[in-house]
């Protein structure tokens, strides 16, 4: 069977310490509640300077700097000083980006003239972008800028929302909408910075992998945001805006959603468009989640840490038809949690990850890697929730045990070798299976690996629609080198083998006349 | 153990989700008040 191809992929993370500090829903809520409150006093003691992100091996990780388990080398915690790396500002697979330099992103992608920047800070951006490898060549639409006194009076007599840069005012976001708050300022500014972070990703996409973007006929978003208004809340389509902004001229698009699992859904999905050949290039693109800023903030600043929720998150996928060359993706070998399967551990596994390996005679130790939730531990495990990739590992290792397919004495072994560190930030859909996408190109070509198993994991529940959570996976395997044969028929092939037939037609006949 | 007791189960999606929890529970005489799952990240 011929599969489509993972083609390539990029990361992209954007240090938002401001937009933390006045969006993000744990300030949010605290401030509402008590705008005096010790959390809030506390929290710009805690947040760290753009250098300290970059150089933080987890981020350096999810941009294609470092492997996973090159991550295992490093000491813990990563964010002390002393386990700080000399890290790089762009990456193999994407790049890091300052607050400043965003906001002009978020005014480049916003078409309907709410984001105003100063004219000072628009300079700034300007200036700034004017020495990104990849925007000193493009032509942003950022324009000449407000005076200050204008943003003033939005935010005064309009409830614009304000954006800060190191506690200066230097622009807002106005509302869409006189009285939709479906198009407040604050859901326009969610909505406009995941708009901006996938373009963002796109456009690295583009840039480290020479793919040119008039050929892609279908871009899948698959956030966890929604955009409509007072008469379809969440009708979309980010897929489309995304794809205008970016120079997709060729494609139309659409959202797909399941919490944190829509980043696998939308990769299977598209890899389905793709196998069917209704379109021959589909990209998958998620931009970043405002409200999960500092999410766990109040954790981390009673343990005296950093708060680490501090990058918005976004990727990009590039799906085709096969290449010879890149990973497959093995549509006949896809996990899904059913509505009857049940929650245990052990059903969920068992319908993520043995089930399609059974049915294709696959054991759990083929596969290489197994990438779950790979949410950064130093975030989740002072906030209580523990280290959420390992759980998942012990968890299949412990089916595994449980199965016959692994001895009991094993089980930590099995962890360590297909397992990898958590090392995404929790950006919700972020973490969700996806980030190893670009890893698994590279140890895939490099032979270090030859398959890996994507899950993504999403909590339906959150939405009170249902009891139940969602799951999907994929396998991804190492490309054997043969290639689709071509497309539609052979006219001389056709002839030849009608020849053939009549000539056995006629033989049969002259045989019963004798 | 637990006869005469009210439970408040507390689930978690990455660990033993509430469901799971509350089917184990459902042989003991305890009264199941509130079942929930909760995603921590």
């Amino acid at each position: 069977m011929i599969f489509p191809v993972l083609k390539a992929s990029s990361y992209i993370l954007i240090h938002t310490p401001d937009t933390l500090k006045h969006y993000g829903s744990t300030q949010v809520t605290t401030r509402a509640k008590d705008s005096h409150d010790d959390y809030l006093k506390q929290l710009n003691r805690h947040l760290r300077d753009f250098k300290q992100v970059v150089n933080y091996a987890p981020n350096q990780c999810y941009i294609g700097n470092l492997l996973p388990d090159q991550l295992t080398e490093i000491n813990q915690p990563w964010y002390a000083e002393a386990n700080l790396l000399e890290g790089k500002r762009f990456g193999e697979l994407g790049e890091l980006m300052p607050e400043d330099e965003f906001y002009g992103l978020v005014k480049h992608v916003d078409s309907f003239d709410l984001v105003k920047l100063t004219a000072a800070f628009t300079k700034q951006v300007q200036e700034k972008l004017a020495e990104h490898p990849i925007f000193s060549q493009q032509n942003l639409a950022l324009g000449a800028g407000n005076e200050l006194s204008e943003i003033k009076q939005l935010l005064a007599e309009q409830d614009a929302a304000p954006l800060y840069f190191k506690d200066q005012l230097v622009g807002c976001i106005k509302r869409a909408h006189e009285s939709d708050e479906n198009l407040n300022s604050h859901v326009m500014l969610e909505n406009l910075m995941a708009k901006a972070s996938a373009y963002l990703a796109i456009i690295n996409l583009q840039a480290k992998s020479g793919v040119d973007l008039s050929t892609v006929e279908y871009v899948v978003e698959c956030s966890e945001e929604a955009c409509g208004d007072i008469n379809q809340r969440g009708g979309g389509n980010f897929a489309k805006a995304i794809a205008e902004s970016a120079g997709c001229i060729n494609a139309t698009g659409v959202d797909m959603r399941s919490f944190c699992a829509g980043p696998t859904h939308a990769l299977v999905n598209s890899a389905a468009l793709v196998k069917a050949g209704v379109y021959k290039n589909v990209l998958v693109v998620a931009g970043g989640s405002v409200a999960k800023l500092g999410m766990n903030g109040k954790d981390h600043v009673k343990k005296e840490m950093p708060v680490l929720e501090d990058v918005l998150g976004g990727f990009a996928a590039l799906i085709t038809a096969n290449d010879g060359l890149s990973p497959v993706i093995r549509t006949d070998v896809i996990g899904r949690h059913k509505v009857g399967t049940g929650s245990s551990p052990q059903a969920v596994i068992s319908s993520l990850v043995t089930e399609p390996l059974d049915q294709n005679k696959l054991k759990l130790v083929d596969i290489d890697r197994y990438s779950v939730e790979m949410q950064n531990p130093e975030i989740t495990k002072p906030a209580g929730a523990g280290n959420v990739p390992e759980a998942n590992y012990k968890m299949i290792a412990a089916l595994g045990v449980k199965r016959g397919d692994l001895e009991k004495k094993d089980l930590l072994d099995f962890v360590k070798k297909h397992g990898m560190p958590g090392f995404a930030p929790t950006q919700g859909h972020i973490p969700s299976g996806i980030p190893f996408l670009g890893h698994a190109i590279k140890m895939m070509a490099d032979n270090t690996i030859e398959k890996a198993m994507i899950i993504g994991k999403g909590s339906l529940f959150l939405g009170r629609m249902t009891n139940q959570f969602d799951g999907v996976s994929f396998l991804l395997e190492k490309n054997s080198g043969t290639v689709a044969p071509e497309e539609g028929y052979n006219s001389e092939e056709v002839k030849r083998l009608f020849a053939a037939a009549m000539r056995k037609v006629a033989d049969s006949l002259l045989g019963e006349g004798e | 153990m637990l006869k005469g007791k009210k439970l408040v189960i507390l689930g978690d999606r990455d660990g033993i989700p509430g469901p799971a929890i509350e089917e184990c529970l459902k042989t003991t005489e305890a009264e199941i008040v509130f079942a929930t799952t909760e995603c921590f990240v």
